[in-house]
């Protein structure tokens, strides 16, 4: 037991370690800007006192490690700045988006999962046959295309010709079903079909492995029906595995919402920061970056434990 | 007799894909010369035409000729996207040679680093470098190989670390031969070949990343424009269901489709 605390405690000082670096290249990245912010905010016509006392009020006269600190302190007490497009905290303006992001990432994971789990297995149930060679070339068809073509074609078949739901997201205050079906149909619809071609092709991988051990060769000759061979013998075996793709899959929603977010007009944290890249509004850029990245984080971390515990090796 | 040859290695499908693929190579160096129009001629004063023999492909948003811009666009989508698969690959491939012969304590640091670079998600990475420096084609060309350097520095590391295993690897270093000479001499040349089946797939990566960035209006700047900013810049056309919008949403899809045929046949055969 103690190896796997061990094993798990190790893994997230990993993360942590890793948070912290990228936190570090966000901040270089964001501050090796050629030209001075501080005239760039003040105009030509500023002093050359005015741009001092400013420089010096905003802590740019410090060495580039202070700032650093100052900037993760403020981070991670959670009030990281005001936003200098529209003045407002940070933390109010993610505060608000960041819940409807969430809720767009949670329905296209409780529609995505099962999916993918379902034709991750008919796929391996099937595999070399004409059924698989489908379902393959179908999943490699969604995941080789950029994700705003599948929204395009999704808007194109859904709301242009069919006419059965409108193109632009908004979510009301109290949406009614209906509302509430209207607004998440395509921008759930187009994550998921992407999702769910990940997820399969690594569902269907991590079950064909299992199905070539020994131990099936086994279970077929004693004459247990394909249907049992797969669901009782290969499946628990592949849980592990299996856990890891999906967790890694999902990783993937961290970009995807990126697009889906922008083509549908939802207004999630995905939106906020292609809206501050426009602006260049770093203090609201550096926060939704190292959100991002820290969602990432938590999945792969989430992928890895799954990989950890699902090891029966370990389990002593 | 070739195309025989050729068949039976790759299938129908590995066929098609390597068709597309060296398709889009041609259009991406002779597109610009062999367009009907030039990318910024207005041929029709009316906007969102239809396919029709005189526009193949319809006109765009302002009445120009789609199947032009598309001919004269491949060049920044193509041309981008293997100059960035061909930096991750170069990058990638000489950091992972010089951490598998290198001191553990060299190894471990790159290693870290390269890990710190992957858990950033590659949009969230390029917006970060967009809104810092702006942008433009040298920087996206940065941007895009550069994300994908630590996904090319895994696989080139694991390998080397396999291959420096070998017997005949042991032999030359018992033989007195530097690391230098090991690493380009006796591990690269046995790593060509499964590094070349990645570069085609980094290639494909980038072509989306770099279509998507476009498509949010952060790639390619006008007045040029990758076939990512044309599917941007007729998005209006959608309602109508415009060739416009289909025709380089659909180039994009044939370019990425064809090289994973290929590459797919080219793994399934060996």
């Amino acid at each position: 037991m103690t190896t796997i605390v061990e094993l798990l405690l190790r893994r997230l000082g990993a993360s942590l370690a890793t948070l912290l670096l990228v936190s570090a290249v966000v901040f270089l990245i964001t501050n090796l800007l050629p030209g001075d912010p501080v005239q760039e905010m003040l105009g030509q016509a500023a002093t050359p006192e005015v741009v001092e006392a400013l420089r010096a009020k905003l802590g740019l006269n410090e060495p580039a490690y202070l700032r650093y600190l100052h900037w993760l302190g403020s981070m991670l007490s959670g009030s990281p700045g005001v936003s200098i497009a529209n003045n407002m905290p940070v933390a109010e303006l993610v505060a608000d988006r960041l819940p409807r992001s969430l809720t767009l990432a949670g329905i296209t994971t409780v529609v995505a999962v099962p999916l993918a789990l379902l034709v991750g297995i008919v796929a391996a149930m099937h595999h070399g046959t004409r059924t698989d060679s489908i379902i393959s070339g179908l999943v490699m068809f969604v995941v080789a295309v950029p994700e705003f073509l599948v929204a395009t074609v999704a808007v194109l078949i859904f709301a242009v010709k069919l006419r059965w739901l409108s193109a632009v997201s908004y979510a009301p205050p109290d949406p009614t079903l209906a509302e509430f079906l209207e607004t998440y149909a395509l921008p759930v619809l187009t994550l998921s079909l992407v999702l769910v071609g990940q997820m399969a092709r690594m569902t269907r991988a991590a079950l064909i492995e299992q199905l070539q051990q020994p131990y099936i060769e086994m279970a077929v000759l004693k004459g247990a029906s394909p249907a049992r061979v797969v669901l009782r013998h290969a499946l628990p075996n592949a849980v592990g595995p299996i856990a890891n793709a999906v967790a890694l899959s999902l990783s993937y929603l961290m970009g995807g919402v990126v697009i889906i977010e922008v083509i549908f007009n939802y207004p999630g944290i995905a939106s906020l920061m292609v809206d501050s890249v426009t602006n260049r509004d770093f203090p609201l850029l550096q926060v939704c970056a190292m959100l991002f990245c820290a969602g990432y984080l938590i999945l792969v971390l989430l992928a890895d434990v799954a990989a950890i515990l699902s090891n029966p090796r370990l389990r002593k | 007799m070739f195309v025989k040859q050729l068949y039976r290695r790759l299938g129908l499908s590995g066929c098609l894909g390597l068709a597309l693929a060296v398709l889009w190579i041609l259009l991406s160096l002779l597109g610009p010369v062999l367009a009907p129009h030039g990318p910024g001629e207005i041929v029709d004063y009316e906007v969102f035409l239809p396919m029709s023999a005189e526009h193949p492909l319809g006109t765009d948003y302002l009445g120009r000729s789609v199947l032009s811009r598309i001919m004269d666009g491949a060049r920044f989508t193509v041309g981008i996207a293997l100059a960035a698969a061909s930096l991750a690959a170069l990058l990638g491939t000489g950091l992972g040679l010089f951490s598998a012969v290198s001191s553990k304590a060299v190894d471990e640091s790159v290693s870290r680093l390269m890990d710190a670079l992957l858990s950033i998600p590659n949009k969230i990475f390029a917006l970060v470098m967009i809104a810092a420096f702006g942008s433009s084609i040298p920087l996206l060309l940065l941007i895009t190989g550069v994300t994908y350097t630590p996904g090319v520095y895994r696989i080139a590391r694991a390998l080397a670390v396999n291959i420096n295993q070998v017997d005949y690897i042991q032999v030359a270093r018992a033989r007195g031969e530097g690391r230098l000479y090991l690493a380009v001499s006796e591990v690269l040349p046995n790593m060509v070949h499964p590094m070349l089946t990645d570069f085609g797939l980094r290639f494909v990566y980038i072509v989306l990343l770099l279509s998507s960035l476009s498509f949010l209006g952060l790639g390619v700047q006008p007045p040029n424009a990758d076939l990512g900013s044309l599917v941007r810049e007729n998005m209006s056309g959608l309602w109508e269901a415009a060739p416009a919008i289909i025709a380089p949403a659909a180039a994009i899809a044939s370019l990425t489709i064809g090289v994973n045929l290929f590459i797919d046949s080219l793994r399934g055969r060996r």
